[in-house]
């Protein structure tokens, strides 16, 4: 029960670097590869994720007691399937553009291993207000590392960020950013520098 | 006597104890036969350095023929490279904390082999964003020199064709009288006129690099100058060059009398396009390919097939670089299986 002792900010704070989910624990990586070829794609991945995180994060912390335990991961992928059909018409009926540039990776959300993750790990042991500060956590820093994924790859594959033209006719687009090649190179280099500024955060 | 006896232990001790050690010392040297070494014992007047400088030299004839037929923008093209190159393993080693590791040659020789493997018309500040991948997505990443799956100037081409595929495939004419007269100011390479049009570039053109194509592999005579050179050194295994043509020969023949009018003879696969230049200076690089002699005979056997099957069936016209980069990948696997028994290990 060492865990109960955390301060609340501290299991908000987590998520962003610490336990980042794509930099750190290495989840929802199938996401943060597939649909980071742009900016918007990214932040709308990362909401529609944080949505569903945050959702199914309350309501299985309020059923935590109520679940038997033997099937507690059908009950979960129950309860986050519903939530990730709520986003998914959600986006179809109000922004279909990017319901449609996502393609079925909305609908995937729901194998996300950071969702199903965070319920095991945290939201079935812990009371509502730390599931949310979690879910919360865990969703911006999801959120923030497709962003600059994405911003990443938009900027140095087609010369725009969030549609918008930023670097001049000077630029010759590198066309393997926004193929799958790049968002391997992009995430394995985002990774290494985490690392690398973490291995030095230490030394200091 | 009194005096004697009390001048006498003062000074003694000291000179003969200093003295003591000093025969000791020069005794310790044959000594030092009897310390235990683990193998390897026979060492080799070779190092990274001198191997290295051999093979830029080896890169001379090559580059020569580039500048002969492309003019200064393959000095240009050259320099970029080299330049970029440099300056990115500086950086790496900066970073990493560790020598600067310039002198040892091999990011040079990265900057000339990529830049040999580029079309001449190609923007001088891709080229070097490819010599910067090059360097660091391809050696560093991996733990530098000697740790590296892939051939890092492969690998910077690579990352330029999925990066550029227009620029990397837009040839321009050598500068010769043959080219003054067309109005184009860009040629196919034989791979591709032969791929896309079915038309046979002459023989003689092709063996002394009057045709377009990169920089460095056009002219089939420098590079196996230089090629001949390295195997004369023993820098290069002379097992990968040998097997990669000998498939090559087979492969393509077989392919040829099948049906001439659809398959090229395999001549014209060996004075084509890079494999030459690959079978000498990309595949037998050290780090990249296997060091058993059984596994470098596979390795070259593997990317002549490769090679062939590209070039005949693939999308694109060439072929070498994917073969080399696919091998090297194999590399280890074939390390692995043909490693020698060790003296008394029983056969399964």
């Amino acid at each position: 029960m060492a865990k109960k002792k955390t301060s609340l900010y501290r299991e908000f704070v987590k998520g962003l670097w610490d336990d980042n989910p794509v930099l750190r624990m290495l989840l929802g990586l199938c996401p943060a590869l597939a649909v980071t070829n742009s900016a918007i794609n990214g932040l709308a991945m990362g909401m529609a994720t944080t949505f569903v995180l945050l959702s199914s994060s309350i309501i299985i912390s309020l059923l935590r007691k109520v679940i038997p335990h033997q099937v507690r991961i059908a009950g979960y992928i129950v309860i986050i399937a519903t939530f990730v059909t709520v986003a998914d018409k959600f986006l179809a009926a109000f922004l279909p553009e990017i319901s449609k540039s996502l393609g079925p990776y909305v609908p995937l959300i729901v194998v996300n291993c950071l969702i199903l993750g965070r319920q095991e790990a945290f939201s079935s042991k812990n009371n509502v207000g730390r599931s949310i500060l979690d879910a919360l956590g865990m969703g911006t820093g999801f959120i923030f590392v497709l962003v600059v994924l994405g911003g990443i790859r938009e900027i140095l594959g087609s010369a725009t960020l969030f549609n918008l033209q930023i670097l001049g006719d000077w630029f010759n687009p590198w066309m393997i950013m926004i193929l799958p090649p790049g968002a391997f190179l992009t995430l394995g280099i985002l990774i290494g520098l985490g690392n690398w500024l973490n291995e030095r955060k230490v030394k200091v | 006597m009194s005096e004697i006896e009390e001048n006498k232990p003062k000074p003694e001790p000291k000179p003969v104890e200093k003295k003591k050690p000093d025969p000791r010392k020069k005794l310790a040297k044959p000594d030092k036969m009897l310390i235990l070494n683990s193998s390897p014992h026979l060492h080799t007047t070779k190092s990274v350095k001198s191997i290295m400088w051999s093979v830029v030299i080896a890169l001379f004839p090559a580059m020569a023929m580039a500048i002969y037929y492309f003019g200064l923008p393959a000095v240009w093209m050259i320099l970029t490279c080299v330049a970029a190159a440099l300056g990115a393993e500086i950086i790496m080693n900066l970073m990493k904390g560790e020598k600067i590791t310039i002198i040892d040659g091999s990011a040079i020789i990265t900057g000339i082999l990529l830049a040999l493997t580029l079309p001449p018309s190609f923007r001088l500040t891709s080229a070097a964003l490819g010599s910067i991948v090059a360097i660091t997505l391809g050696k560093h990443i991996f733990g530098g020199l000697g740790y590296n799956i892939f051939n890092p100037a492969l690998l910077g081409r690579a990352f330029l064709q999925a990066s550029f595929p227009v620029a990397m495939t837009t040839w321009s004419n050598p500068i010769t009288p043959k080219f003054e007269n067309t109005d184009a100011i860009s040629t196919a390479t034989p791979l591709g006129s032969f791929k896309f049009e079915k038309i046979f570039t002459d023989y003689s053109d092709m063996l002394i690099g009057n045709i377009g194509g990169s920089l460095g592999e056009t002219s089939a005579i420098a590079v196996l100058i230089g090629g001949i050179f390295l195997l004369i050194l023993k820098n290069a295994d002379w097992r990968i060059p040998v097997s990669i043509l000998v498939t090559v020969t087979i492969f393509g023949s077989i392919f040829w009398m099948l049906n001439p009018a659809q398959y090229p003879d395999p001549l014209f696969h060996i004075l084509s396009g890079g494999l030459l230049f690959g079978a000498f200076f990309m595949a037998t690089d050290m780090v990249t390919s296997p060091i058993t002699t059984k596994g470098a005979w596979i390795f070259g056997i593997g990317i002549g097939i490769l090679v062939v099957i590209i070039r005949l069936f693939g999308g694109l016209p060439e072929g070498v670089m994917y073969s080399i980069l696919l091998m090297n990948g194999a590399t280890p696997l074939i390390n692995r299986y043909t490693r020698p028994r060790i003296f008394g290990e029983s056969k399964k």
